[in-house]
Formats: structure tokens, sequence, C-alpha cells
């Protein structure tokens, strides 16, 4: 018997190539391309006075300059929405290269084509743009004043105002015994893949056709982009997402400016065109998210159990809304984590700020969501002298409940309605492992030692899966090499294996044998994108489905061949037999090869099919009527709504009396994303989440001045957390399996980073004895805090 | 980010150098880039001509002497670090080095390079301050020597003319029964500190104090030392309160805000970072507790 791919940790087969250099990225390519480069607008809100490009034509090796005004029609206008709202109602998008006026730092003015991208620089660097400057508008709060305005053509800077309410949250407040109010802030940051953007693209004069190689999360979407774009049919354009070395969300926002310009440039000079994002571009052109001011006003009982809640947040879109609300209507959806409200009333107001637009970050706005929950479940704790962990099982959504419907509309337009999940189960688990009951000792140890430690903690549930659809198509070669492709993208996911792992299953053959192509559209046109944590669901149900059609249609060919009835065959390690009869066989190489009727003998596989006849019946077509040739086949997967995954974390962390130093001591995860497909890359997600979510919770932020240039615009200034800041990560698993979808697995992409900032300001809080509402926190703020509170 | 269009020059010997920046104004000395090559990406300086140290010979050696220890200008953080005969002779030497960035920039990164880039974030000028070391530069008319004591200008700003390479660095032993630590508080393991502070305590026969140096980093504009001894003389090192040396501290010190710490903060690190220092330096003395 084989053992069973799925639920093993195998190792990811992957590493080794991207280990050891052999990865192939998007700079990697294109050598003898002409390189791009920009000049960007160092103005965080001006308008366009003049540009003259005169002196930089001249330098050495430029080979075209082009602005606004050389955009022709539909490229020159405003780029796509991609996700409108009914609540967007002050939508704006921004040009490839800025018309008018530009909007933040960073925005592109002017495109240089050059020999390569010193050159592009050179010339970049005398390319003259006189600007009028205009007020600029930065920061939340600037924004809500709306005294100044970013787009001249609206009154105020709200981009969206969404309110949705479930029951009477103010007959409830007003009935509560006990209310509370919290203000909370948290900054923006950004995914920051090591790898920034980029884009190649080689148009073939002779058919008129388009390859683009993009770093990207989607490239099925920038493929019909550019084809809007650039006026081609879809079927002479196609997108490939080379190695890409991080997404973390900013690369499934498309088209960016650069994904539109570099192929029309391409087909333009007749000549490959490749642009390479720097870091110092990265930060100030590719989006920021995060940011919000929260304001939570809460009902409950003697027992700490929510009657009302009732929330209220400010969102910073930044310039631009390419992306829609998603973000903010995130936040307000998945910030009730495992809890029944009682009564519920969410209301945003997304805002445009002179800055980098904000769209989707690793989490997407659930961070921001999970901390006013828990800074709010830690409020009430304190404020009723109840233990934490148990203010929190107070309010649990039980087993019993599920499915649970929170009669709120989700990202997808889809009612949030979690699907399983055993929370008390879930917190057991976090308690025993962090030691949560024998805490009050670990405390007392440390304080005779003159130490100051505190033990936070924060659950959340996360949505995952989100559809429309993705698909997988399964082609088995004469040797019995297994080739899947499925159109979403891969930034280091491990869906070689992971994807690999179903199909040796489902299909029965050989974990080595099997292929998988990700992200590109020649293999596979119809696809979304990888985001939302939804890969595993969305791709591994549609591999699943797919190996399925294969499977089926093997046993029939096998049953043809070996003259039994399809339901007497097993297949094993890629050989079919008849069950109770092993030596009656045949490799699935051999299927393959008799599933097309033109069968030259090239080579040793079509001769070893001719020992087998099959029904010969001269009335029927070679390719039966509902037949198609060769082994292979497709199928979709397409869920009625999202999975909710889930997971509660624990940390004990030590803040230096004197210097005010933030150690994380320990940090504990219990995290429950249905089945697991394999175990050590759901750790590895875990791990890679968590190291994110210190970031946000300490190292991270953007720091903007008053007139919108941002301070930080480099890793020196930028503080990512290297691995001696990231701690160990214990981790265990809940499998609660989701009943919506073949394999019962939901997504776990993105949950280490959702509750670190909420679990981390919950430890300093129960170390220094104050309120913690604003993350990230330095140990200089921390410093500056314990003086307000001494 | 790419630098903007500058000559390469290799030469093989400190006079060829020495001509090579004589003859280019605009030029630069280039040691293990670590420093050099970002500010060039950045385009935020546009030498004409980088002149390359690495083809000469002779400047790879750290030498041990009764009174110091010399450090050629190629000797990377790395083997300077790794040097068990120079450690044996200033163990401050490694007590600060390890806190000097990671080790793929120790890998190539000099420490006469860091000292010339005069960084008051580096950690190596002020430990070339408190050791009294001396800058060995190389000019047309041949040697001159340095002091730390003159060597550091402003800060990124140094004595050296331009037609000078430092050829290497001399940093000075301590008497017999001196105790050294350094410490220092970066944001992250590696990054330039918010404040660091290297001590030197030096005792007598009897145990009694009769040397108490201390030079900061990231919190003064050059490196210079401030001497405790005055105040401290004759004391036994393990009865010292260390909050004695505050005032002395927050006097020498001229700390500055910027996006990670403010400018109270600075100060009070420095402070409570120079207490901490020199009571591990009393207590790892022979009558110290460890
Ligand atoms: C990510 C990162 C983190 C870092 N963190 C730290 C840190 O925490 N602490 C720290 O101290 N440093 C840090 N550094 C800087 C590092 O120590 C550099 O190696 C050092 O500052 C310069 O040495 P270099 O050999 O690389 O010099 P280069 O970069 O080659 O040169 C630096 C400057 O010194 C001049 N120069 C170099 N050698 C000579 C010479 N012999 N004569 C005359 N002029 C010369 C050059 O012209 C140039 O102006 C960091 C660097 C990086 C990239």
């Amino acid at each position: 018997m084989t053992t069973r791919q799925f639920g093993q940790p195998v190792q990811r087969r992957e590493d080794p190539r991207l280990l050891t250099g052999g990865g192939r990225y998007l700079d990697d390519l294109g050598h003898t391309a002409y390189e791009a480069a920009f000049v960007r607008s160092p103005h965080a809100h001006a308008r366009i006075v003049d540009i003259d490009t005169d002196d930089a034509i001249d330098v050495d090796g430029v080979i075209a300059i082009y602005t606004h005004e050389d955009l022709p029609g539909i490229i020159g206008e405003p780029l796509p929405l991609l996700i409108p709202h009914p609540a967007l109602t002050q939508a704006r998008t921004g040009y490839a290269l800025a018309k008018d006026e530009v909007n933040h730092v960073g925005e592109a003015v002017v495109m240089v084509v050059a020999t390569n991208r010193y050159v592009a620089e050179d010339a970049v660097e005398r390319i003259r743009v006189s600007y009028e400057r205009l007020p600029a508008v930065v920061g939340i709060e600037a924004a809500r004043d709306g005294s100044q305005t970013v787009h001249d053509e609206y009154d105020d800077n709200v981009s969206a105002h969404l309110l949705q309410e479930v029951g009477d949250v103010e007959a409830a407040l007003a009935a509560a015994p006990h209310t509370l109010t919290l203000d909370l802030e948290i900054e923006r940051s950004a995914c920051q893949p090591l790898e920034g953007k980029g884009v190649l693209a080689q148009w073939n004069s002779d058919d008129e056709s388009l390859r683009i190689y993009s770093s990207t999360q989607t490239s099925t979407g920038v493929r019909a982009a550019v084809a809007a774009k650039l006026g081609l049919p879809l079927a002479k354009v196609e997108c490939i997402a080379p190695d890409v070395g991080g997404g973390f969300g900013v690369k499934i926002m498309h088209p960016w400016p650069e994904e539109v310009l570099v192929p029309w440039a391409a087909r333009n000079l007749d000549h490959d065109v490749k642009w390479t994002e720097d870091r110092r571009e990265h930060f100030i052109s590719s989006s920021h998210e995060r940011g919000q001011l929260q304001q939570v006003t809460v009902g409950f009982d003697d027992e700490g159990r929510l009657l009302a809640l009732d929330v209220k947040f400010w969102h910073d879109n930044g310039a631009y809304t390419p992306y829609g609300i998603i973000v903010p209507i995130i936040t307000a959806t998945q910030l009730l984590g495992p809890y029944k409200p009682g009564t519920y009333r969410v209301e945003f107001w997304s805002l445009f700020t002179n800055t980098v637009l904000v769209t989707p970050y690793r989490g997407a706005g659930r961070p921001q969501g999970c901390f006013a929950m828990e800074r709010t479940m830690d409020a009430i704790a304190r404020y009723l002298e109840i233990d934490r962990a148990e203010v929190r099982a107070r309010n649990f959504i039980l087993p019993e409940e599920m499915p649970y419907d929170h009669g709120l509309m989700f990202q997808d337009g889809r009612p949030l309605k979690y699907d399983s999940g055993d929370f008390p189960a879930s917190l057991a688990k976090l308690k025993e492992l962090v030691g949560w009951d024998d805490f009050a000792d670990y405390r007392a140890a440390a304080e005779a030692e003159g130490r100051k430690v505190g033990l936070g903690i924060g659950c959340y549930v996360e949505g995952t899966g989100v559809g429309p659809y993705e698909g997988g198509h399964i082609h088995v070669e004469t040797d019995g090499r297994v080739n899947v492709a499925t159109g979403l993208t891969t930034q280091g996911q491990g869906h070689q294996t992971a994807l690999a792992q179903i199909v040796a299953d489902e299909l029965g053959v050989p974990f080595e044998n099997v292929h998988v192509t990700t992200g590109d559209t020649r293999r596979m046109a119809y696809a979304v994108g990888t985001f939302a944590s939804r890969a595993a669901v969305m791709s591994g149900n549609a591999v699943a489905l797919a190996a399925r059609v294969v499977k089926a249609k093997a046993l029939r060919i096998a049953a043809d061949a070996l003259e039994v009835s399809p339901d007497d065959l097993e297949i094993e390690n890629g050989v079919i037999s008849v069950k109770g009869a092993p030596g009656n066989s045949i490799d699935i190489g051999t299927v393959a090869v008799m599933s097309n009727p033109l069968r030259y003998a090239f080579d040793e596989a079509a001769k070893k099919a001719t020992q087998f006849a099959g029904t010969f019946d001269p009335d029927k077509p070679p390719v039966g009527d509902d037949e198609e040739p060769g082994l292979e086949g497709q199928d979709f997967y397409s869920p009625t709504q999202a999975t909710f995954a889930n997971g509660m974390h624990a940390a004990i962390v030590e803040t230096d009396p004197q210097t005010a130093e933030i150690t994380i001591l320990r940090y504990c995860v219990i995290h429950d994303c249905g089945n697991m497909i394999n175990p050590l890359i759901v750790e590895g997600q875990i791990h890679g989440g968590v190291a994110q979510g210190v970031g946000g919770a300490l190292y991270e932020r953007m720091v903007y001045d008053d007139s919108g240039q941002l301070l930080n615009a480099s890793f020196m200034d930028f503080l990512m957390p290297y691995a001696s800041e990231v701690p160990h990560v214990e981790a265990d698993h809940l499998e609660t399996p989701s009943p919506l979808n073949p394999l019962g697995i939901k997504g776990a992409g993105e949950a280490g980073t959702i509750p670190v900032s909420a679990v981390i300001a919950s430890a300093i809080e129960d170390a220094e004895g104050f309120p913690i509402t604003a993350m990230p926190i330095s140990p200089s703020e921390l410093w500056t805090l314990r003086r307000a509170h001494a | 980010m790419k630098p903007g269009p500058f000559r390469y020059l290799a030469p093989t010997t400190l006079e060829e150098a020495v001509r090579a920046l004589g003859e280019h104004p605009d030029a630069k000395v280039l040691a293990g880039g670590q420093s050099l090559i970002p500010v060039l990406s950045m385009r935020l300086a546009r030498p004409t001509h980088l002149v390359d140290l690495a083809g000469i010979a002779g400047l790879g050696e750290v030498e041990v002497s009764d009174e110091w220890v010399r450090v050629g200008a190629l000797v990377t953080h790395a083997r300077l670090l790794a040097d068990e005969d120079g450690y044996a002779a200033l163990p401050l030497l490694r007590q600060a080095l390890r806190n000097v960035a990671h080790p793929a920039i120790r890998n190539r990164g000099t420490t006469v390079g860091s000292i010339a880039h005069a960084d008051a974030a580096g950690e190596m000028p002020s430990i070339l301050a408190i050791t009294d070391g001396v800058v060995e530069a190389f000019g047309p008319q041949g040697r001159r020597e340095i002091p730390a004591s003159e060597f550091f200008a402003g800060a990124l700003e140094t004595t050296l003319a331009h037609d000078e390479v430092i050829e290497a660095v001399r940093f000075g032993r301590f008497p017999g029964g001196t105790t050294t630590a350094f410490l220092e508080s970066a944001r992250r393991k590696g990054d330039y500190a918010m404040a660091g502070v290297a001590v030197a305590l030096t005792v007598d026969e009897s145990g009694q104090i009769t040397s108490a140096r201390a030079s900061f980093v990231s919190v003064t504009d050059v490196p210079g030392v401030l001497d405790l001894t005055g105040a401290l003389a004759g004391r036994i090192p393990t009865d010292v309160d260390w909050s004695v040396i505050d005032d002395a501290v927050q006097d020498h010190i001229e700390p500055e805000a910027d996006i990670h710490v403010s400018a109270e903060y600075r100060a009070h690190l420095a402070g409570e970072l120079a207490r901490r220092a020199f009571a591990q330096a009393a207590a790892t003395h022979p009558g110290g507790n460890s």
C-alpha cells in the first residue's frame, strides 16, 4: 500500500532549487531587453506645469522617453477600478503616467527606456519637471478633517462610507450594565517582498503577439488588463509568473502602471523591454496597508458577555482606490473573530490621503479588526477583574452553533457564515501550551529577579478560500509523467509540493511523477490568483476534482484493455490492476498511449501499448462521441462561500524595567485550518506570518512627514525584523474539517500575521499595568508611556 | 538605485593610490564598499573615480605589540573579530565588533573603512577614541600619524586630506588591571545603535580605581572620551553605586531624536547603558563578582 501523501510532512520539493540559487526571478530573465526607469514625483501633491526632457534624450543609450501625452487612447485613460462597491461613491484611480497632477510621492510621471538601467537612471536625473505644489493631506486626522482635499472634484476625502448593523445597538448599549469606549490606532506598514515588482515584455512582430513575464500574484489578471489596454485579442497575449520572491498582497493589485507601460513600450519599440523595481521605488510607489484609527464602544453584562459592539473606524486608503474597499470591509466583518457580539454596528470611512495607495497586505484588514476586538476583550476583563481567557470563552460561538451566520456580508459579497471550528478546544490547548494557569508563579519568579514579564492573548477567525473559482488541468504523458496546471500563482508557498501530494493520492500515482505548473496562462487560461489564503482551498480542490476526472478516464480505458469493468480496477503507484489479481495490470503511461488513436511508435511506451488490443468496433469513430484524445482532464472548483479558519496565539513578553526594551520570550500558536495537506508547509506559513506580525507589532511603520515625504524608504530605516527578532514559534494544531469542500481544508496563508499586534499589546499591557492602545510600539514609545503613567 | 558613471582604478601600491587621488579631486577610496556602495547606488555621492585598495599588498595584517593592536586597511571586521591575539591584547575590540552590523557585512566591511567613514553611530570610531588610538595616514608627503582626538572632525568628517589614505589604525592597549565592557541597544540586532558605550576601568594592586573612561556611540557628534577618573579614583569598583556618573554622562552626550527614538529616551538609554557597562567591567575585576 502506498502511503497517503495528504497530511504528510513532505519536504518541499522546490527548496533545493530555490535555496541553491536555481530560482529564476524576473530580473534573471531578459538579458537583452531594454530597461526602463521612471521619473517619480518628489511631491505628495502638486500640479505638473512642465516636463523638460531635452537634456535626457541626448544621453547615450536612451531609446525612448514617454510622458502622459504620449500615451494613446485607452492607455492614457485612468487605470481600472478592479473591485467597485456601491459604498465606494468617490472612487479614483491613477494613470499609468501622471496626467496634470500628482497625488503621492513616488507616482510615475515620465518613463525612460534605455539600453540598460544605469543609463535609464542617468537620463531620469536629467529630466526636469516643474511642479506647482498643492497642500498635502497626510495622516488620517488630516484626511478626516477635510479642510484640504486630495482630489479637487470631491468636497471631502471620503472615498467610501459604509455602515452595517445587526440588531439594535443603541438599545442594547442603553440597557447594558457596563459600557467602555476605546480609542485605538494601528500604523501603516507594507508587504515588502524581498523581490519587488517587475515586468518583462516580449513583442513578436511576426505574429503580433505579446508575452509578458510579471512578478505578479495573478497572471490571468495581468494578461486581461494588458490585452484590454493595448487593444490586443486575448489570444495574442500570454502572461507568465516566473519564480516570484514573495508577494504578500502587493502583487495581487494589478495592473500596476508598469505592467501596462512596459508591454506597450515593447510593442512600440519592437524590442524586449524590462523593468525591475528597486527597493526605493517599492517603498514609494507600491501599496502599503494597515493604517486605521478606531473607536470601539462596548456594552456587556456582569459576566463580561457582550451585549452590544459599536465600532467606528477611519481607514487610510492612500491616494487612489483601484482595489476598492476590500480592506476596510474585511476589518468590519472579521473584527468579530470567534465571538458573538450580541448586537453589532460597524461604520467606516475610507479616506484619501496624499500617500501611496493602500491595498491588501497579508492579513488584509484582519490584524486591525483583531486588534480592536482583542483590546476590547482585555479591557472588559480588566474592568470586571475576570481572567482574560475566561472573558473570551464566555463570548465564544460554540461548536454546536456551527454553521454560524453573523448576518453580515463578507468581502466576497456572500453571507459571513462560519462553517466550522471548535473555539473552546483551541483555547484549552493554547492555555495548556503557554502555561496560562501557572503564569502567576512565572511572573513572581521573574519579579524576584527584578524582571518584568507579561502574558498576552489574541484570537481570530479568518475567512479563507474565497471564490469565485480556480481550475485544475491534468495531463498524463506516455511515460507516466503527470503534468498538473493550475492558473493561480506561486510566491514560495510550496504549491509544487502540496498540489502534487493531492494529485498523487487522487490519481494513484507516485508523488515524484507529478509536476505542477502555476501562473502560466498558456497552461491554464482561467484563474483568479493567489491571495486571501485561497490557493490550497481553491486550487487544491480543483486539482483533486481534475484528478478524479482523469482517473475515471484512465480506468475506463484500462477496463477496455483488460476486458473488465472499471469498478473492478484499482490504481496504485501508477499501475492499474484488477482487484485481487495484481498480475492483470496496465500502467498509466500505457493507458495514456491508448488514449490517443494517433499512435506513432516514437517511444518505448507506444510500442508497449501494442500488446493491448482493446475492443475494436469498425462502426465507431476512433475518438468516441463523448471522448477526447489524450489522458487528460480538467475541472473547476467554485465554492458557495469562504471557509473560516481560526487560531489563537499567546505570548510571554519581557520589558526591561529601565530601558523599556521589549523581548518576546515565548510565542505560542494554536492553529486550525481544517485538514492539513502538509503540516510542514502549514507551520512554515505560520512562522512566516508570525514574523511579519512581529514586524507590525514592534518594528515596522511608514514615517511620513507633514509634507508627505516618506522618511524611511529603505531597509535601513524601515525595520523589518531579522531572524534575530523573530521568536521561536511553538505551534500546535487542531483539525476541524471544513464541510464545504471535498478535501475538508481551509486556508492557512495569512493566519500567522493576524493576531500578533493584539497579542503583543496584550502582553505588554499585562507587564506594564497600563493600557496599550496604539501599535506598533518601540522601546522609546514604551518608555514615554511609562513616564505618562508614572 | 544604480550608481552614475565612474571610473574604477585598481592601484597596486599606496603611492599609486595617493597619486590617483591627487589627480582626481572627486575620486573616492573604496575599501569593503559596505558604506560607500549604498551611497553611490542611491546617487547621494557622484565620485568620478573609485580607487580600490584591494590590490595593494601589506594592508591585510593585524599586528600586536606591547602598546598597540595595529589593524591594516584591508582587515575586515570579521577578520579582526576572529583574531585571537588581538582579542587577548585588547578584549574591547571583540566586545565592540560583535555589535558591528551582521556577519555578511562584517565579511566585507573593513574596520579602517568604518573609522574613515567616521559615522558617530559606528562602534569602531569610539573604540579608537577610548583606546587613545592613532590613525596612520599615507599621503603625497609620506606617512603621518593622527591621534584619534584630532582625527574626528564632525559627523562623517575627519581631518584626513583628500589625497591621503589610511594605511592602518593602531588601537592602544590598556595598562594591566584594566577591564572593559561594551554595551549597546539597537532596534534590531546588528543595526546601528540607538545608544552604545565602551568603558575601561583600571585598578591598582590594592583594587582601587586609577582610571575610569567611557566613550559613546550614537549620542555624540564625534567620538570623544569621557574621563571619570576624577570622581572615582581610589574607590573599590564593586562598591560604587554607578549612578554617581549620571550627571557627567548627561553633560558629555548630545543625543538627538531620529525616527526611531526621542532625544530624551536616547539620553536615558545612554545613561543606563553607561551604568551597566561600568558595573559589568567592575564585576569582571579580580575583586569583582564574576
Ligand atoms: C546593512 C548594514 C549595516 C551596518 N551596520 C553597521 C553597524 O551596526 N555599525 C557600524 O559601525 N557599521 C555598520 N555598517 C557599516 C560597515 O561597518 C562598513 O563596513 C564600514 O562602515 C565601512 O567599511 P568599508 O570597508 O565597507 O568601507 P567603504 O564603504 O569602502 O568606505 C567607506 C568610506 O571610508 C572611506 N575609506 C575606506 N577605507 C579607507 C582608507 N583606508 N583610507 C581612506 N578612506 C577610506 C571611503 O572612501 C568611504 O568614504 C553597516 C553597513 C551595512 C550595509
